[in-house]
């Protein structure tokens, strides 16, 4: 007996790889990992890009700017009114327009009400990553409201292409200002249910507490912004150091925690969508009346020269980088995307866990993929 | 720091570079050979302190291959814009900078992906989104029959 | 409640369906179809299988305002083996082809495909100046049911769906015989 088993010891070192693949409930997207373990102990986890890659960069350098506009929602389709934003003002920056107040004040509030139905989506798929199917339906359920809101604005629920250069494409509805406010109502009455069921929830604390520990110094080097980087104590919000729109005018804090362990990269999105509630009570009251858009040239061309905008997505920092010889098309686009840089510090994050806390690291981080590839 | 006492600043570094203020930021212009030192003197002088790194764009000029990197100073809150460019279309080659900011990363390895810019000492450059038999997209010259135009 | 331009009489009803009993078939071979056919076509399992924005409109499908699984369309499963009807929801890429085909190829019989989207019906936005997006989804595995739309309403979908249980209704075992063979390329 001792003979047949003397090939087999315990202490031996059986490192193996899996390939998490394309085809994934749980990667948000289509990304392929190619993880290498040890036992169930992570050792490297490699992403493997590329399957969603439409190649954005370079049709943009073949459509004109008001084309590009409608490309930019599907990059990171959860914030797109964010992202129509930012190339408008990249554009408006160029050519020196001045937008009117209640231009300002709309983009505001429908980039408020895009981070609160983003961080529902985020609370909704995180929970059921974990194992928790309730939280699917009881997200899934309230972000009907704002999509309903959107839809009756500019007739898309999740694709919207409301801005454009100059301003937003038609006015608001009437019935705009009674709907958020039912919504507002609605919401504030169910938040307490969604901390019931996940934040203080034991099993929920013990799968991400002490999890995934992102240090400051970390998340400024590998350039994570966004609530990820904010969680790790990284003061990184746009809207405060560079305000655009009409974040000049609205009082609001910014999340920060120190500790940066996957719980409180969950937890400072659920403050976000408090915080992000008090910026529209602030606003909705008081839209100033006005022009929606200002009168622009039927074909925009930018002046020579290079430009860059950031403004702040619910995943973090987007920043649109445009050069232009003077064409009305642009001779090179360059998106900066949030998940891009995320992406890069989740092998350093995972190294020394296990395979379902890899699962746990990956949602809180918050990815969508095709923001990766564009 | 403003754009100009920066631009001053940057100039007392290295006499070589070229400084010019554009619209936005401070752009300078630096040769290949001295990238890397130039942008580990910008990460560590008190002055400057330019520890984030947020962007890596790779920009084919037609004759000449280029990276334009936007670097930010999270204590300061100042922006800086840093250019380089190389003729060698061939075999374009820099150095790399991810052991100065660990986000550059896969920003240089996409921009060998698409415009087939290489970087010197990268721990792990290979391909990101395509394959290894694809050209380089992004470059001016690239021709594919399979892309449908109006 | 009728669907939006067709009677809810007209609905149970397929001219195919009343050609094949006036065509005088074998009695017991059309009961027998019913009964599969009714059994398949209120039971279609999708798979998880979503690239990019269409992907959260099925999912809103799933949630409970407008919900996927009065219609049968319980669970969705994550393995291909287990699946009726794989819903391509999101673009294609040319790097990701070979991995939907080897999906497809996975399934067993009977399944069906149904391309959600502008973007596997003809390539959608992406489909003009773009080197690696497939131009549709045909190109490389057959599909039953298009439903167009960038992204379509959850409403859309249901749409699409019902359209192919009304497809499933109207096959018999001749056809789906006939069916395999033609999809063979």
């Amino acid at each position: 007996m001792e003979e047949m088993r003397k090939d087999i010891t315990t202490d031996e070192q059986q490192e193996y790889t899996i390939n998490i693949g394309p085809q994934h409930p749980s990667t948000h997207g289509v990304m392929r990992l190619v993880v290498s373990l040890n036992g169930e102990t992570v050792k490297n986890v490699e992403p493997h890009l590329g399957y969603i890659h439409r190649g954005i960069e370079k049709i943009s350098e073949s459509l004109t700017y008001p084309q590009i506009i409608h490309l930019t929602d599907r990059m990171d389709y959860l914030s797109a009114h964010i992202n129509n934003e930012a190339v408008c003002l990249a554009v408006e920056k160029a050519l020196e327009i001045d937008v009117p107040d209640r231009v300002k004040v709309i983009r505001t509030l429908m980039a408020e009400l895009t981070r609160i139905q983003s961080h529902e989506l985020f609370w909704a798929s995180y929970g059921m990553d974990l194992g928790g199917q309730t939280c699917y339906f009881y997200g899934l359920r309230d972000r009907e409201m704002v999509l309903d809101i959107f839809e009756e604005t500019t007739g898309g629920r999740m694709i919207v292409s409301y801005n454009c250069p100059g301003g937003v494409m038609h006015d608001l509805h009437p019935n705009f200002r009674k709907r958020v406010k039912e919504f507002l109502k609605h919401f504030r009455k169910v938040l307490p249910e969604y901390d019931d069921i996940l934040t203080n929830n034991v099993i929920f604390r013990q799968r991400t507490k002490g999890i995934g520990q992102l240090t400051l110094k970390d998340a400024v080097s590998y350039g994570v912004t966004g609530p990820s980087g904010r969680a790790s104590g990284f003061s990184c919000d746009v809207r405060k150091h560079e305000p655009y729109s009409a974040y000049d005018r609205v009082k609001f804090n910014e999340i920060l925690f120190s500790e940066g362990d996957a719980y409180h990269r969950y937890l400072a999105r659920m403050e976000e969508m408090r915080e992000s509630m008090n910026i529209i009570d602030q606003l909705i009251d008081n839209i100033p009346e006005g022009p929606y858009a200002v009168k622009m040239k039927p074909v925009i061309k930018l002046p020579e020269g290079e430009y860059y905008q950031r403004v702040e997505t619910p995943r973090g920092e987007l920043g649109v980088f445009i050069i232009s010889d003077g064409n009305k098309t642009p001779y090179r686009v360059h998106f900066r995307t949030p998940n891009f840089a995320n992406l890069s510090v989740l092998n350093h994050l995972v190294k020394g866990f296990k395979i379902a806390d890899l699962i746990s690291i990956f949602g809180s981080l918050d990815f969508v993929i095709p923001d990766i590839d564009r | 720091m403003d754009k100009i006492q920066l631009g001053e600043f940057i100039k007392s570094l290295d006499s070589d570079l070229e400084i010019k203020e554009g619209k936005q930021f401070t752009e300078v212009t630096v040769m290949p050979s001295k990238l890397h030192s130039l942008a580990s003197q910008l990460k560590e002088k008190e002055e400057t302190l330019f520890d984030f790194l947020d962007c890596i764009t790779g920009v084919d000029y037609g004759h000449d291959l280029g990276v334009i990197y936007h670097l930010r100073s999270t204590k300061y809150e100042h922006m800086v814009v840093l250019k380089t460019r190389t003729a060698d279309r061939d075999f374009p080659e820099f150095d790399s900078v991810s052991d100065i900011w660990e986000a550059a990363d896969l920003y240089e390895r996409e921009a060998f992906d698409l415009l087939g810019i290489r970087f010197t000492d990268h721990p792990d450059l290979r391909r990101l989104f395509l394959d290894d038999s694809w050209g380089f997209p992004l470059r001016k010259d690239y021709v594919d029959n399979n892309i449908i135009t109006w | 409640m009728a669907i939006k331009g067709m009677k809810y009489e007209e609905f149970g009803d397929n001219e195919s369906l009343e050609l094949l009993r006036q065509s005088g078939t074998n009695v017991l071979l059309t009961t027998i179809d019913d009964v599969i056919n009714w059994g398949r076509k209120n039971s279609l399992w999708p798979l998880t299988f979503a690239t990019s924005c269409c992907g959260i409109e099925m999912m809103q499908t799933g949630a409970p305002k407008h919900d996927f699984a009065r219609f049968g369309m319980e669970v969705y499963r994550a393995s291909p083996r287990q699946a009726d009807v794989i819903v391509v929801a999101g673009t294609i890429v040319k790097k990701m082809a070979p991995v939907l085909k080897r999906l497809y190829d996975q399934m067993s019989e009977p399944k069906y495909v149904v391309a959600m989207g502008a973007c596997t019906i003809t390539g959608g936005p992406f489909a003009l100046h773009s080197y690696s997006v497939v131009k549709g989804v045909e190109q490389i595995i057959p599909v039953d049911v298009y439903v167009p739309g960038c992204p379509p309403r959850p409403q859309a979908l249901l749409y699409g769906m019902l359209q192919l249980q009304r497809l499933i209704e109207t096959q018999t075992i001749e056809s789906r015989k006939k069916r395999n063979v033609s999809h063979s390329y």
